[in-house]
């Protein structure tokens, strides 16, 4: 085995150069380099933790705005709603109104439209009386040759009607 | 190869040579083939921390690689030692990025390129002997600093009764001191045995198809489909092996530190 053939030849040697290089790895790379490494995962592991609870924290605002807005939307809705709610029924009074009111004309058209209707009955009954009166004067004097009075002709003739 | 052809020398890809061909001497500043590929090795982490070292706010792939790497051993340590593993990531992280490089670089295949030899640096106990050492060196410091004395209590457990007491302290203490040597002898052992059966199947291979035979050529079509397995399988021994050091070491760390 060389290794144990050579070992008083190289050991010095071997040991010389193993100490060199393990020498410049730890000032070099184990001291200079590893370090500054470990820095900047430590430092991107911050920043993400930090990054990540900033988003949260964002996230948190955001569902609290939409809350909000959410709310305000219903308060917008309710109150939209009571307008139209009164819009409605002031918009119901006033029909009523306006039909009470044209009802109220319409009744006393017809009111007065009975009326003079009433009037030109009575009118055309007294008419009717006075022609009857006439012809019955007119019967008499033609069937018996008396004349009667106008009065007397009347007077018969309202006493048939009132029975008749 | 340094026998004849046809003969089959596993070991040959751990000899340690002189680059530019000189002769070992035993001195320290030798530069060998071994360092060379401590080097290349080396090279590799820096060219791979490089990569990852944007610092970007959204990582690009290489950096996000870079940062998993780092961040699966600080969790590490963290994990195993506790708030005050932060202190031990830098040594953690300095050995498990060299074995686990070291490891892959070992496995490259580079030897298509003529004259070049990959070299498994890990399977040197030199090599894996001494970061186990320095381990435990640091186990052993920061134990007594924090503890002075009462770092001996980590070898008696909690409740354990009068007559027992020596015979477990003695037998915690053989597990303490054992611990630098399976820590060296696993990761060394593991690529070792590895690189030595690559190698022997790989040299099945070659000599099946020199022989010209069909019991050659079946013989190599079954060794290379084994070695396309084994090779997978190396490369999660590669990866293991480095995360097995690491997380052992945080763990004697912790023992020190923490005190059970």
């Amino acid at each position: 085995m060389p290794q144990l053939n050579q070992l008083m030849l190289v050991y010095q040697s071997q040991w010389f150069w193993l100490l060199l290089c393990l020498a410049v790895i730890y000032i070099v790379v184990g001291r200079g380099m590893v370090p500054k490494i470990e820095k900047v995962v430590d430092d991107r592991n911050d920043r993400i933790a930090a990054d990540l609870s900033q988003a949260e924290k964002a996230r948190a605002a955001a569902d609290e705005a939409e809350e909000r807005a959410r709310l305000a939307e219903e308060d917008a809705r309710s109150a939209a709603l009571s307008v139209t709610a009164e819009a409605k029924s002031s918009a119901a009074k006033d029909t009523e109104a306006l039909l009470a009111k044209a009802d109220a004309e319409i009744g006393e058209k017809v009111a007065a439209a009975e009326a003079s209707l009433a009037e030109a009955r009575t009118k055309a009954l007294e008419s009717l009386e006075s022609v009857a009166a006439e012809a019955a004067r007119d019967v008499v004097a033609k069937v018996s040759g008396v004349n009667v009075s106008a009065d007397q002709a009347a007077s018969s003739v309202k006493a048939v009607l009132a029975n008749g | 190869m340094a026998a004849e052809a046809g003969k089959i020398d596993p070991m040959h890809q751990f000899q340690i040579d002189a680059v530019g061909g000189g002769a070992l001497d035993g001195t320290p500043f030798v530069f060998t083939n071994s360092a060379l590929w401590m080097l290349v090795v080396l090279s590799a982490i820096f060219l791979f921390m490089w990569g990852g070292m944007k610092r970007e706010l959204v990582p690009g792939r290489w950096q996000a690689a870079v940062e998993s790497f780092v961040e699966f051993v600080s969790g590490m340590t963290l994990s195993s030692i506790g708030s005050e593993g932060r202190k031990y990531t830098p040594w953690i992280f300095t050995i498990f990025i060299f074995i686990i490089f070291s490891n892959f670089m070992g496995m490259m295949p580079l030897a298509i390129i003529p004259g070049l030899h990959p070299f498994t640096v890990t399977s040197q106990f030199t090599i894996t002997g001494l970061m186990a050492i320095m381990s435990f060196s640091i186990v052993l410091i920061v134990g007594f600093w924090k503890h002075g004395f009462h770092f001996f209590t980590l070898f008696l457990p909690h409740g354990t009764p009068a007559p027992l007491m020596p015979l477990i302290f003695l037998v915690e203490l053989i597990s303490f001191l054992v611990r630098p040597f399976s820590l060296a002898l696993r990761l060394f052992v593991a690529m070792i045995a590895g690189h030595i059966l690559l190698e022997v199947f790989g040299n099945f291979i070659v000599n099946g198809l020199n022989s010209g035979s069909a019991l050659g050529y079946g013989v190599s079509l079954i060794s290379f489909v084994f070695i396309v397995g084994v090779n997978a399988l190396e490369l999660l021994v590669c990866a293991i092996q480095a995360y097995v050091f690491a997380l052992l070491a945080s763990l004697y760390i912790n023992d020190a530190v923490n005190l059970h």
